[in-house]
Order: C-alpha cells, then structure tokens, then sequence
C-alpha cells in the first residue's frame, strides 16, 4: 500500500500548480466566467502545448500515455485553481470516451487532435429529465438509407457552444429493457439542424440546451456498438464522477487554504479570529473533509486506472465528496463573513463550482443509491 | 499510489483470520461483551486468550524479538487489528493501553531493568497496566493534575486522587502521572511512576458506567510509598513522555472494522426484515441511511490507513490521528444511532428479552459510543489539535 504520489505525479501537480497561478488568475477566470464562449484559447494552446490534452492518451494517438490517475492529479490541480473552459468536457467525457469505445479509425482521427488542442469536444447525455439513468434518454436516432437522423433536446450539455464535435446519446431500439437500445453518436457541431443554446447558471460553467432537429449522421460516428452503448455511457460516467471528485478535491483545499490565511489575519477583540475555538472547530472540520475526500477520490481512481471494478469506490466518492465540498465552501463563507458576500470577493467562485460539482454526474443520493445496491441492499 | 495489500500481507489476513475462528472462546461469543462490558467471567477468558495472542507474538506485535513481539510490519499490524477488531476478538482498552502507551514508553524511557522487568510482562498478557492520568479536576486540562509525588530518602510518597482508571480494580500496575515539582510550571514537574496495585495505600472505588457495568475506577493514594527505581524517564519531563505516547499508534486504526461488522449487520437485518409486508431493504430512507453508512465508514478506513501507511514510510502522524480518531468516534456514534432508527422499538429491547435483536448490541453500541469521542482526548480537544499543528492556526 502505499497512499502518496510518485515523482512524476510530484512533479505534475508541481508545475500545473507554478502554470495555472502564472497563466490562469482569479481575474482572467472571472472574465472568462463573463463571456460567452468561457474559455481563452491561448491558455487552452499553451495547456495542450504542456501535454495536458494528451495526458492520458497512448503515445501512438498523439498523447504522453499517462493514466486516469495521473489525470486525477491534474484535475485536482484544475480545480484547485478553477480553471474556466472545456478541458473536462473534450478529455474526460470526449477523449476517454472514444479512447475506450472508439474505432481505431476514430481514434487515429481524433485523438491526436485532442491531444493538440485543435479539437473541442462534449458529451450530451442528460434532457429535459436531468438524471442519469437509461430510461431518460429519449431522443432518438431513426436509421435512413444507411444514416442516421437524430431527433431531440440534450440539456446540460457542458461547453457545447464551443465544441467541434458532440457525443450524443441516443435511443436506436426501443425494448422494455431501457438500458437496450442505447447508440452513441458522434456529430459535427455545425451539422445542419443541430442548435446550441446557451444556458445561464449558477456557476457560470457554460452549460447548454442542444436541440438535434433531424440531424443527419453516417454511419461511420457511431463511437462503440450500435444499441449496446449504455455500459459504455455507465463506464464514462463512473469515470467523470471520480474525475470530477477530483477536481472538488482541489477546490476544497483551496477554499480551505483561504480560510485559514483569512482566519490567521482577521483581527477582532484584538486577536486573530483563528485563535477562537469556534473558527478553528470549523477549520478542523473543513481539514478532515478535504483530506478524507482526498483519499477516497484517489482510491476509485486509482482503481479506475488499474481497470479494476470501481462502481462502490466511485459512488462512494461522488457521495462523499459532492456533500464534503459543499461543507468546506458553507464553512469558508461562515469564516470570511461579509465580504465573502460580494462578487468582488473570490471565495464565491469556490461556492458556485461546489454546488455545480455536486449536481452534476449524480448527487450524493443518486450516488448513495448505487452504494446501497452495491452492498447487496 | 497503490490502494491494495500485498499477497503476503492477504496470506498473514488470512493465517490471523483463521487462527481466530480456533481461538475465540465460544462462551465468549455467547457472552458478547462489548466495549466497556467485561464482567469477572468475561475478564477471565479475556485474560487467557489474550496469553495465547501473547504466545504468538500477536498482542504487541510491533516489539522487538527480544521483548516477546514479531517486529510486524506496520501494513501487517493494520492488517491483525483489523481482523481482531473485526472478529471481536477479547481485548479491550486497556490491553491497548498497556501495550500501546506503557510498554512502548517504557522501551522509549525505560531502564533496562525496568525493561527486562516489565516489557517482555506486557508482549506476553502477564500483566496489564491501568492509566492514572485524569483527575477530578484534570481532565482535557491534564497538565492540571494535582496528584503529588514527594521524593524521600529511599522512595517516592504519592498522595492524590485519580479517576476514571479503567479497570483499575483489576490491573496489577497503575500508570502513574504524578507531580514532582509544584513550583515549576504546569508542564515542567511532572513525572511517570510504575505503581503496584497491591501497595499499601491504594484505594480502588468502583463507577459503574452508562452500561451499568464496573470498569472504570477511582483510585485514592494515601501516604503511598514506591520505591525510587519506579520513577520512568527523567524526573519532572513526564509531560513531555507522555505526549509522545499520546502519539504512539492509536487503536482507532481497527474501529472501522468493529464498525463495518455492525454495518454489515444492519444490511442483513435490513434485507431478513419484513414491515408492511415490504422488505425494510425495499425502503429507500433506509436504503439512503445504510448507504451512508458504507460511505462514512470507508472515508475512516481510510483515514485510519494512513496512520498505518504514514508510520511504513518512517513518518510521524500527529493531528492525523486526531483527525482519524475523530472521525471515526462520530461515525460510530451516527452508526449506532442510524441503527436505533432502522431497528425502532426493537431497538430499545435489551439482551435477555426474547424479542432482542442481534444480542441488543446496537442499543449498548448507542450507549459505548458515547465514550469513543471523550475518552484519551476529547474531540474538541482533537479539534483544537488539528486546528492548530495541523493547520497553523494560533492559539491567541
């Protein structure tokens, strides 16, 4: 057993730190959190010029052939730092999509592109349901003289407004078995019919309704096989659940670090508020959060990465750590008081990335769910 | 990173399991005494299994050779107390206690006599050792203990009163923080003492607990003389001795598993139980409260791990076993409350009712849990630990 990074790991965490303090501050991401488009493209070249696209893709489609794990790092990092724009929607829910489930021709193609920061993608999953079971997804895919045409609402669609290419998933067969029937799709951005709205929320993370009008497709984008794609939907989820953990894990130290500095500065009734047991019993509570939520996180991903069974390790982290954050963020508000109230003041960034981590990919009690099934209840 | 045990150290799981399923006295398994439950007969099989733990190297299994342990790895000790905590195996706190805090003391502080006389006693179960550390009046404020030790010609004379000495009634040693210099400030003058329970003076008064069971103590000491070589360590740093133990591997490293066996329980009661003609498993509060249960008690496993894994790489947990010990005290004490929940009224039978489920042992779980966060350190005291050597916080 051993629970620590190895060098390289040290070394990647490093140098994302050094590069997102340098490249990426708290003004650029509020900027980027103001536009429309909500990511710069010159930090995403210089992002894929350092590797970061291709982290995890084998050296033959163009990538460094690091695993999830090191991924995980990478994402802690991110969210350590909040890194505005589509990273996790093309790596994680595209990259990894199509690495474990794609053609070799669809990996030849797209991977190195990805992998150099060319190509932006996205998955859309959710609809106007919002939840991530079978059975919700309704829109259809109606084979047509050797095409397929797409037909209805994705909703929560992460960054599609600046992607290239979108994972659709969509139903083929209908059976009594929801889980039957399922084909993922992967479609052009521009194709004629496809419409991208973008959606106003609460963390200013750039999700989006994307209406498919009859959207014809060849035969050729289907990623995996046809009417057998929902084990691959439920293994990428599983993977974007951890994924997304992990970032929540750097966004909890970071909210954590800035409460402590705050708390150890702030003087009221001429001491340092940290030195009252009341501030430092939240910050006690906030520390065993992050470090917990640490380590469940790293050990579904490193099962993820050993491509051993995960779904108990994932769930209980998504569980954990979706409630975890959320509590750190609560606590960090508490400790700055007023002027965590304003926009000016960056811990509310902090606020608006837990609540929006917390939802997506499952909360802690669809999570929970799948920990009760897994126990055997 | 790597989060999986190694095949010697699943075979050494395996070897420890199945010498328990021999060794486990089956009237200890009908008595099913929990934590803070021992009765005299209890005691008295507890005594003789934990000799044939002793026999195997198994009960301080991180001693040296030389003083009746195995040198066992740290990943193979956090394997075996597991598997004991797990099993439910007969020891108690203060086997811990003994092992743990006083014989690693004394290896670190001792004499070599002291070693020679009471190191490889401890390894073996020949002797078990009781804490006289709190007072009426020096509880999380330890440093504020009143207990005098006075230094004469030939020996140490001890007057005070301790409390809540755990199983003081049947230890053969007490553990002793005594002051030696009321001058000096409050951490400076005191000093650690091997007492005899036997010597004259010594007055043992029983507090039953919450369980309604003797195992905690108040011990008066009247005119008590020891003789000078009992003295551990230097005279008037035992503060600073007995920080260190505080340090020392704490048991909270097998909680989780005394805890998943209860868990695994309710999820079997859970699924065997009909209400309103529905299984309870069907119900989705109840599903949702066990979940999270699973989910609690695998964050303390694994905070616990890495007490274990942070001793294998040479370093020294401080605040990380504070933040262990607290976290898995409170998702015991959530455990056996979500438990009273689950079971309702069936909760509240004790074991001789015929209607009891599963030997009461969630009710007297819900009682013994009280004492997981207070005991050995508060958890506000945890807190103010964490606070401020884990993350720098002053303390005006």
């Amino acid at each position: 057993m051993d629970l620590g990074l190895n060098e390289e790991q040290e070394m990647l965490r490093q140098s994302a730190r050094e590069f997102l303090r340098r490249e990426c501050p708290k003004q650029l991401v509020r900027r980027l959190d103001e536009s429309a488009e909500g990511y710069s493209s010159e930090l995403w070249h210089r992002m894929a010029g350092l590797g970061w696209t291709g982290l995890v893709f084998p050296e033959e489609y163009g990538g460094s052939g690091h695993n999830f794990l090191d991924l995980a790092v990478l994402l802690e990092e991110m969210g350590y730092n909040i890194v505005p724009g589509p990273f996790f929607s093309t790596v994680v829910l595209g990259g990894l999509t199509i690495l474990t489930a794609g053609s070799e021709e669809q990996k030849m193609e797209f991977l190195p592109q990805i992998a150099r920061g060319e190509t932006i993608l996205t998955l859309a999953l959710t609809e106007p349901s919002a939840s991530y079971d079978a059975a919700s997804v309704k829109s259809e895919a109606i084979a047509r003289n050797g095409k397929y045409v797409i037909k209805g609402t994705k909703l929560f669609v992460l960054n599609a407004s600046v992607a290239d290419y979108i994972l659709c998933v969509a139903r083929t067969r209908k059976t009594k078995n929801p889980e039957d029937g399922i084909t993922v799709f992967l479609v052009d951005a521009r194709s004629p019919g496809l419409k991208c709205t973008l959606l106003k929320t609460l963390a200013r993370d750039k999700q989006c309704e994307v209406v498919f009008d009859n959207v014809t497709v060849s035969e050729k984008s289907v990623v995996g096989r046809r009417d057998e794609g929902w084990p691959m939907v439920k293994d990428i989820l599983q993977k974007a659940a951890v994924a997304k953990c992990a970032e929540m894990v750097g966004g909890a130290q970071a909210a954590l670090d800035m409460a402590v500095n705050y708390a150890k500065e702030r003087v009221q009734f001429g001491r340092p508020i940290g030195s009252f047991q009341a501030i430092q019993h939240y910050c006690a509570n906030m520390a065993m959060d992050v470090s917990s939520s640490r380590f469940v996180t790293y050990k579904a991903a490193w099962r993820v990465s050993e491509g051993l069974p995960a779904a108990l390790d994932a769930a209980v982290a998504k569980a954990w750590v979706s409630e975890a954050y959320g509590r750190v963020a609560l606590s960090a508000h508490q400790i700055f008081g007023a002027i965590g109230f304003t926009m000016d003041h960056d811990i509310n960034l902090y606020y608006r990335q837990a609540k929006a981590a917390e939802i997506i990919f499952g909360g802690a009690d669809f999570h929970r769910a799948v920990v009760a099934h897994e126990s055997g209840l | 990173m790597d989060f999986k045990f190694t095949e010697e150290e699943e075979a050494f799981r395996r070897e420890v399991r199945q010498w328990l399923q021999q060794e486990i006295p089956q009237r200890w398994i009908e008595l099913d005494p929990g934590i803070w439950e021992e009765t005299e007969e209890s005691w008295a099989l507890a005594r003789k299994f934990q000799r044939r733990l002793g026999q195997r190297g198994w009960l301080a299994p991180a001693y040296p050779k030389e003083y009746g342990g195995l040198e066992l790895s740290h990943m193979k000790r956090l394997v075996l107390a597991e598997e004991l905590a797990y099993s439910r195996a007969p020891l108690s706190i203060e086997v811990e206690v003994t092992v743990n805090w006083v014989g690693s003391s004394i290896m670190l502080f001792g004499t070599e006599k002291q070693k020679k006389d009471y190191v490889t006693g401890v390894a073996k179960a020949d002797m078990i050792f009781c804490l006289g550390y709190s007072e009426p009046n020096a509880g999380s404020d330890l440093a504020s203990l009143q207990t005098r030790a006075v230094e004469v010609s030939d020996a140490y004379v001890i007057n005070g009163q301790k409390t809540w000495c755990s199983y003081g009634h049947l230890a053969d040693y007490c553990w002793l923080a005594a002051r030696t210099d009321p001058d000096a400030s409050r951490h400076e003058g005191i000093s650690i003492f091997i007492v005899d329970m036997k010597t004259p003076g010594i007055t043992v008064r029983p507090l039953i607990n919450i369980l309604n069971s003797h195992s905690f103590n108040e011990v008066f000491f009247d005119d008590v003389r020891i003789p000078k070589e009992n003295l551990v360590g230097q005279k008037n740093k035992g503060w600073y001795q007995l920080m260190i133990a505080l340090d020392f591997e704490r048991s909270s490293i097998g909680y989780a598993a005394t805890n998943q066996r209860i868990i695994e329980e309710l999820i079997k009661y859970a699924k065997e139980t009909t209400r309103n003609g529905e299984p309870l498993a069907n119900d989705l509060l109840i599903r949702n409260e066990l979940a999270q249960l699973v989910v609690e008690n695998e964050v303390a496993r694994m905070m616990a791990y890495r007490i274990a894994w942070m001793f294998s790489k040479g370093l020294h947990p401080s605040y990380e076993s504070s933040m262990s010990m607290v976290f898995v005290s409170e998702v015991m004490r959530r455990t056996a409350n979500a438990g009273m929940r689950i079971l309702g009224h069936y909760g509240e039978l004790d074991r001789d009712s015929k209607w009891a489920v599963a030997n009461a042992r969630i009710m007297r779980m819900c009682l013994s849990s009280l004492s997981i966060g207070v005991g050995g350190g508060s958890n506000e005291i945890q807190r103010n630990i964490i606070a401020m050597r884990g993350l720098g916080l002053p303390r005006k």
